[in-house]
């Protein structure tokens, strides 16, 4: 084997930022403290737009590296792009809130970035081994964090929690990898994804093996009935780092179960299609309506992110071209929309106060009609109503859905989203229809306010012409698999 | 995807671009300019509806003026505008109901003034698009987003309970539209990757998908509507909401389902729409006579305003569903008359509530002798709302009882109920209100109308009367259309 053969430039990107990781962390070490944080914040802007352009390569066919171990095609190019640009602005929207909580440390910055090298991993990763080696990086820099505000006891809860249950579903994984091994003798995804396809796809220990596959997939991606850490944890980690975890990281979780399921297993799709409908169905439906009985809007949107990933499954569970791609347009759409939400609940924080209750969007439409404007259409675009981005993704999934003779599925995903549309409507209401409780006045830098106002105007454009992204997922999918 | 006209575009994007500009007038000091700009706005989006009326074919029941640009390739969604005679007159009234709206709202808004006209241009803009789109999901996407601005309107300008009032519409029609998109990506998968309504038209289908199609449509155009029993949502949006929002409602959005029903459940599912005539022919005459009666029943005007608006509905969809060309433009000319009629209505009481501040007919009583160039307009819009000859009123009625006459003598005489029951609730309430001695201090302190709203309520008053004695125009336009939409109807789809 030479160093050619590992054909080391596909994953450029990668290495670069795993560089520029180590250098951020020597940064960080021997700047001054009255100078870290600016430093801290234009490196890691600096790198992740670096990596994004990097990114950028031909996609018609797919291509490998480091003996099949890596795959670079229109999928995972698309995706890691999503996954930085999602990663940088995250960056941009914790700044003044970690640093009015003393949390934006050279730590934070490390943690980010290690967890981005990761989900890279996950979605390029072309064998199981690769793939598990991605999860872990991203999983272990997300524990630790969610962990970060050390003095508060909600957050080390949440961090032991998600630790606990992400290492437990790590486990499921593994073991459900290794009898997949057992059954196949191999670990490479393009040889697993032949060998079931010719002749094993009936094997019982490899329907065994996918069970437990599934569960830990379905662990990650946080669906019924493996949901329970979402709402935890989203409630429990500075809201900065939940910011993080409802972003990017569903966008790489897409494309690990692509990886695993599609790529892989495509030739056992009787065999997992079933389960995913049950967990679809049922994240449709417990997401959203335990969402409408809560007060607290982080929690609210754990659950409402459950019943997104359920319609996310709506996309994978078709089993076709057209259901993956709307599936990967949606993982995209939705993390588009979570960065707004997000972004809104920390610019009403300020220090020493948390604005993660629904009774502080009160009367907002008063303290300032342009951020409720905003928030308007976060909302609205959640609920899947036209002409946001929201619905687009709705739609496609939908007709996925449809498409694979999942017609009582799709009506009843319908008829949940009514419920779900009941609580984004109860946000519009306490911004426009109440008087506000509290009138200190909203301030941001102007890197955020901007930032915020392209974020929620970038769901009515990407609204009004979704064909190019749409396009591009379609593309990516079809020469990928 | 040749693109000869633009002048439904105009119609659509001219109110929408003056809304989003009125909303940056939002300053105490911009009130003014920002109701002059609303004008504006509002005047030019008629003024480019007009290129509509002038230049129509009514020969052919193509679509005319169309449009049609390639939006979304994946799912090759158009950017496709077209009107035929059963269309076109919406698009028009409704540009005629945004002007009088943001004059009627002109002294009575005083709160977020900016705010409140812009919701009313983007609404008009929204509603114009509802009724040109030909490409399903360019409908779908008009039909749903016109919500946003009324959800607002309702709630934030809307009266004690608007809240309640303003999710209940919401959640409601979001029901029924959400089934609808379900069938719309059924058809979608059925004539192998189109959205155009036209290919929806065409494509044959069984009589179980026919009938599932059906009551999908159904569910959302009939909570539109809306019909008995889904109407219970109207009564409290109407009541709830602010006098713009109750005119928009009744003129506009009441048509819009309607509307549907011709361009969705009719020609996609004749055979089952033919099967189901027995169903939609009750549900109907229920709204015609029940509700007649509950209307009778209300204590509050708005309220019973609300309900003769369904019960005027219930015509509209029983003149579609006794398949003859009488029944059916006597129940498009029907919308027509009760988008003027209804509209002024609620405007009265919309003149009587901002003096008062009661919507209770035992509020008032003797208004005549403090106002009574008012009483004038209500008393003669309460003549053309019980359907007087002479009035736009008279004439749809008229059409669709002769038209149910023919299929059967007993819908029209249960429909002809309402020519009594209308009279009664009508005039039983302008009696109440507007004459007999002066009932209190509150009615002696009334003055009478501005020249503000002589103008909105005597250019009603002129669109009531014109209609009514000559209605050639308004029908003419509609017939070919009407033609073709029948015998599609009655070849079927089933081979």
């Amino acid at each position: 084997m030479t160093v050619s053969s590992l054909n080391l430039a596909l994953a450029s990107p990668e290495i670069f930022l795993l560089v520029m990781t180590l250098i951020v962390m020597i940064v960080d070490l021997f700047s001054s403290p009255e100078k870290r944080e600016g430093r801290l914040f234009f490196l890691s802007i600096f790198t992740l737009v670096l990596v994004a352009l990097s990114l950028y390569a031909p996609l018609d066919v797919p291509r490998y590296a480091f003996n099949g171990m890596f795959v670079v095609d229109g999928m995972a190019v698309i995706l890691k792009a999503a996954i930085v640009i999602a990663v940088a602005m995250v960056i941009i929207y914790s700044r003044a809130y970690l640093v009015a909580r003393k949390l934006f440390s050279g730590e934070f910055i490390l943690l980010i970035l290690f967890a981005t090298l990761g989900m890279m991993v996950m979605v390029s990763a072309n064998h199981f081994v690769s793939l598990y080696l991605g999860l872990e990086l991203f999983a272990l820099a997300t524990y630790a964090m969610v962990a970060l505000n050390r003095d508060s006891a909600i957050a080390t809860e949440a961090a032991m929690k998600y630790f606990i249950l992400g290492a437990l579903a790590s486990g499921l994984l593994l073991y459900g990898l290794s009898m997949i091994y057992g059954a196949t003798g191999s670990l490479e995804v393009a040889k697993v994804a032949k060998i079931i396809e010719l002749s094993r796809a009936n094997d019982p220990l490899i329907t065994f093996g996918l069970v437990f596959v599934v569960a830990g997939l379905a662990f990650k991606l946080g669906v019924v009935p493996f949901h329970m850490w979402v709402p935890d944890v989203y409630q429990g980690a500075p809201t900065a780092m939940t910011l993080f975890i409802g972003s990017a990281p569903k966008i790489a979780a897409f494309g690990f179960i692509m990886r695993i399921l599609a790529d892989s297993m495509g030739g056992a799709v009787a065999d997992w299609q079933g389960m995913l409908v049950i967990m679809a169905a049922l994240s449709v439906a417990l997401g959203n309506i335990i969402a409408i009985a809560q007060t607290n809007l982080k929690r609210m949107l754990a659950y409402s992110t459950i019943s997104h990933m359920g319609f996310l499954l709506l996309g994978i569970l078709a089993g076709t071209k057209n259901g993956y791609s709307a599936a990967m347009f949606y993982s995209i759409a939705y993390v588009l929309m979570t960065l707004t939400a997000f972004g809104m609940i920390m610019l009403l924080s300020r220090a020493g106060f948390e604005a993660e209750n629904l009774e502080d969007f009160k009367g907002l439409n008063q303290r300032s009609p342009w951020y409720a404007f905003l928030m308007l259409i976060v909302m609205f675009s959640m609920a899947g109503i036209p002409p946001f981005l929201g619905f687009w993704a709705k739609l496609a999934v939908l007709e996925g859905a449809l498409n694979a003779g999942y017609l009582w599925l799709v009506v009843f995903a319908v008829l949940m989203s009514v419920i779900g549309a009941f609580y984004y409507l109860r946000v519009v209401k306490l911004m426009y229809f109440d008087a506000p409780t509290d009138s200190t006045p909203i301030v941001a830098a102007a890197g955020f306010r901007g930032l915020l106002a392209v974020n929620a105007f970038g769901l009515l454009v990407l609204g009004l012409f979704p064909g190019v992204l749409m396009t591009a997922c379609l593309n990516a999918i079809q020469r990928s698999f | 995807m040749q693109s000869s006209s633009i002048t439904l575009s105009l119609t659509i994007w001219v109110p929408i671009i003056a809304g989003v500009l009125v909303l940056f007038l939002h300053g105490d000091q911009q009130k003014s300019a920002a109701r002059w700009v609303a004008l504006l706005g509002s005047l030019l989006g008629l003024a480019v509806a007009i290129p509509l009326w002038t230049g129509f074919d009514n020969a052919t029941a193509a679509m005319q003026f169309v449009e049609r640009t390639p939006w979304v390739s994946r799912f090759s969604i158009h950017y496709a505008l077209g009107v035929d005679g059963i269309s076109m007159l919406f698009v028009l009234l409704n540009s005629f109901i945004t002007v009088i709206v943001v004059i009627a709202g002109w002294e009575v808004i005083q709160q977020k003034v900016s705010q409140y006209l812009a919701a009313f241009l983007i609404m008009s803009g929204l509603m114009n698009g509802v009724f040109a789109a030909t490409d399903a999901i360019l409908f779908y996407l008009f039909f749903e987003a016109m919500l946003i601005p009324m959800f607002l309107i309702i709630g934030i300008w809307g009266g004690p309970n608007r809240v309640y009032a303003a999710v209940k519409f919401f959640l409601y029609t979001l029901l029924g539209s959400l089934l609808m998109l379900a069938a719309l990506i059924y058809l979608y998968n059925v004539t192998n990757g189109s959205f155009d309504i036209q290919d929806f038209h065409r494509v044959p289908l069984g009589m179980t998908a026919q009938t599932l199609l059906f009551f999908a449509f159904f569910a959302s155009f009939s909570v539109k509507v809306p019909m008995w029993p889904v109407h219970t949502w109207l009564p409290d949006a109407h009541v709830e909401a602010p006098t713009g929002g109750s005119v928009v409602l009744a003129a506009i959005t009441l048509k819009i389902g309607a509307y549907g029903f011709l361009r969705f459940n009719l020609p996609i599912a004749p055979d089952a729409s033919h099967a189901l005539t027995g169903f939609m022919i009750t549900l109907s005459l229920i709204a015609v006579v029940y509700i007649g009666l509950v209307t009778l029943a209300q204590t509050d005007m708005k309220k019973l305003v609300a309900y003769s608006s369904i019960s005027h509905m219930g015509f509209v969809t029983l003149g579609f569903f006794i398949f003859n060309a009488q029944g059916m433009e006597g129940g498009l000319a029907q919308m027509i008359s009760h988008g003027f009629i209804s509209a002024a209505m609620f405007l009265c009481i919309g003149v009587l509530y901002d003096r008062v501040h009661s919507r209770e007919i035992s509020a008032y009583g003797g208004v005549v002798n403090t106002m009574p160039k008012f009483a004038f307009f209500a008393v003669f819009f309460g003549m053309a709302n019980s359907g007087l000859p002479a009035t736009s009123g008279f004439v749809g009625e008229f059409m669709v009882i002769l038209g149910a006459m023919k299929v059967n003598f007993w819908f029209a005489f249960a429909a002809a109920t309402t020519l009594i029951l209308g009279a009664a609730y009508t005039l039983w309430m302008v009696k109440r209100v507007i004459f007999g001695a002066v009932a209190n201090d509150h009615v002696r302190a009334l003055t009478d109308i501005s020249s503000r709203e002589m103008l909105f309520l005597g250019v009603l008053a002129a669109a009531v009367l014109i209609m009514g004695l000559y209605p050639q125009p308004f029908t003419e336009v509609m017939h070919s259309s009407v033609d073709a939409l029948l015998k599609h109807v009655a070849t079927g789809k089933l081979n």
